[in-house]
């Protein structure tokens, strides 16, 4: 190496350097609303700067193809950066695949430059990586797949899932520490791309709509530690450096999601989902239900002091958003208190809700987390839940022998008075039923969120003049 | 060779200490944008796959190294594109219409 290329280094470096930096800054500044575009300008000048000094590199020689590549993927990304604020989640799917995509391919195409010499460490890490990205490829793909609704959403499950799903995962670790003993083993290394591939599908098999938000984190934080093995492998600190913060992040919020589901960690890592389902117990009686009309509905809110809204999956299903804002501006202006209860899963991936709701405009400040606004219900004139389900099931806290008891809940039926918009009595994902509905301070509100809003507000509106 | 996965591993080590303190303090409000923000620094996986393309090292490591770099820069540029689209829309009280 010649002092040219040595200085070229030095100055790779120190772009990798600041741009690793940047990484770190653009995450502190999404800590809060006010500084967080700040961070996503951070990490654009960290990404070009990296991809800038990456230029640099001695040995490339293509610089035409290296063009083509990025004006093509530009091209996809425009589009999917413009995609609905409704379809987020399985955008957000979409991309995981994606980046597994990439690990998965660097992954084979450096074996294939190296093999039959590759040291034993670095052959492990090049496997972890391999798997990792694999897996993670096709079960974020089914996830997006599920929740555009071009597959089935209801969960598959049967007896013994559990056991053929890690006993293929366990093939696909047989293959690797046979590749790290012989890594001239050339034609087993595509079985440890496809094995886990089998493997990502059948995770995500069993997995119903409810649960996506822990397993998007979950292949989330999957994406991130492929990419930061993949930075040992070529020895990049900033891919590990990049890896190890997408990996953090994906883990933090899966660790959020399955505390807020009652989900156990280890439950969470290999994937037991969906068994709740099973669990579910019909023990139906009769049981009376009150329900009301838009006018009454109005009616009621209109005179209320303090108004909670409880938005869930449904309001999202029935793009009720805007009508809820609607309805937030015409309370509010006629002096009513209203603020929304975000339980940390309501929606199909983290966060959901909030961006629903700021797409609509209201403003973030009336969007409470759950511990915030629980103590609050019993001073709440009204709880108007939109679409949400288990979430607002009391017996979560009371009923010992429900599926879903010791799952934080928002505690609606301390209100004084409850309203449901629902479109008919039947249970939600898990089949449980809701005693919620049948309390003498609850009424049903039957119909499409949309339309039913839109009937209140309509009410509204109208008593003004 | 060894002195370089040690040092990789302080740096991973390190790291997942920062993401963990600083993740930790992001507002369950931003959750969403968040994700799709982290997925667009991990797509710095880019810069791996510049490097097959741009040393055309072999038929095969090339041909990966395209599509990977496809791949990459489509969450590279719709991921920062999608967050600031959110961000953007995150708005505090106004004072109420007239």
């Amino acid at each position: 190496m010649n002092t040219a290329f040595a200085g070229n280094q030095t100055v790779i470096e120190i772009l990798y350097l600041i741009a690793s930096l940047l990484f770190i800054l653009s995450l502190k500044w999404l800590s809060a609303p006010k500084t967080a575009r700040h961070g996503v300008l951070a990490g654009e000048i960290g990404m070009v700067l990296a991809i800038g000094g990456t230029l640099l590199h001695h040995g490339i020689v293509d610089y035409k193809w290296i063009a083509i590549a990025l004006v093509i993927g530009s091209g996809i990304g425009v589009p999917l950066g413009l995609v609905q604020m409704t379809a987020v989640p399985q955008r957000t799917a979409l991309s995981h695949a994606f980046g597994a995509f990439c690990v998965t391919l660097v992954g084979t195409a450096e074996y294939y430059l190296r093999t039959p010499d590759v040291p034993r460490f670095m052959m492990s890490v090049l496997c972890m990586e391999v798997i990792l990205a694999s897996l993670t490829f096709t079960g974020s793909l089914m996830a997006a797949g599920k929740l555009q609704e071009v597959l089935p959403q209801r969960p598959i499950t049967y007896k013994g899932q559990n056991f053929v799903n890690l006993s293929i995962l366990a093939i696909a670790v047989a293959v690797a520490v046979y590749l790290v003993l012989n890594p001239g083993a050339k034609p087993l290394f595509p079985v440890m791309i496809i094995v886990p591939m089998i493997f990502g599908v059948l995770m995500i098999v069993p997995i119903g709509g409810a649960d996506m938000p822990t397993v998007i984190s979950l292949l989330n934080s999957y994406a991130g530690l492929s990419a930061a093995a993949m930075g040992f492998v070529l020895n990049s600190k900033l891919l590990i450096i990049a890896g190890a913060l997408d990996g953090s992040s994906g883990f933090i919020l899966s660790v959020i999601m399955s505390k807020a589901m009652n989900r156990s960690f280890t439950n969470v890592l290999f994937g037991a989902f969906g068994q709740v389902q099973a669990a579910a117990a019909a023990a139906k009686e009769e049981k009376t239900v009150r329900s009301a009309t838009p006018d009454e509905a109005a009616g009621i809110l209109g005179a209320a002091n303090k108004v909670v809204v409880v938005p869930g999956y449904g309001m999202a299903v029935a793009q009720a958003q805007h009508k809820v804002r609607e309805l937030y501006d015409s309370l509010t202006k006629r002096g009513v208190d209203v603020r929304f209860a975000i339980h940390p899963v309501a929606g199909r991936m983290p966060g959901h809700m909030n961006v629903l709701l700021a797409e609509a405009d209201i403003p973030y400040d009336r969007l409470m987390e759950m511990d915030d606004i629980n103590g609050d219900f019993p001073q709440t004139d009204v709880a108007l839940v939109i679409g949400a389900n288990d979430v607002t099931n009391p017996a979560a806290r009371t009923d010992q022998s429900s599926p879903i008891y010791g799952m934080p809940i928002l505690d609606v039926d301390k209100a004084r008075t409850v309203m449901v918009i629902k479109r008919s009595m039947s249970p939600g994902f898990a089949g449980i039923d809701n005693p919620l509905y049948y309390m003498d301070k609850t009424l049903m509100l039957f119909g499409d969120a949309k339309s039913f809003v839109s009937g209140i507000v309509h009410q509204l509106s109208g008593n003004t003049h | 060779m060894n002195s370089g996965l040690i040092d990789g591993l302080f740096v991973f080590m390190l790291a997942g200490f920062i993401g963990f303190e600083v993740i930790k303090r992001v507002s369950p409000l931003l959750h969403t944008p968040l994700m799709s923000l982290t997925n667009a620094l991990d797509a710095i996986a880019v810069v791996g796959a510049i490097v097959l393309v741009g040393e055309h090292k072999s038929q095969l490591s090339f041909i990966l190294g395209v599509l990977a770099v496809i791949a990459a820069t489509s969450n590279v540029v719709g991921g920062f594109l999608i967050t600031d689209r959110m961000l953007r829309m995150f708005k505090s009280s106004r004072p109420t219409k007239p």
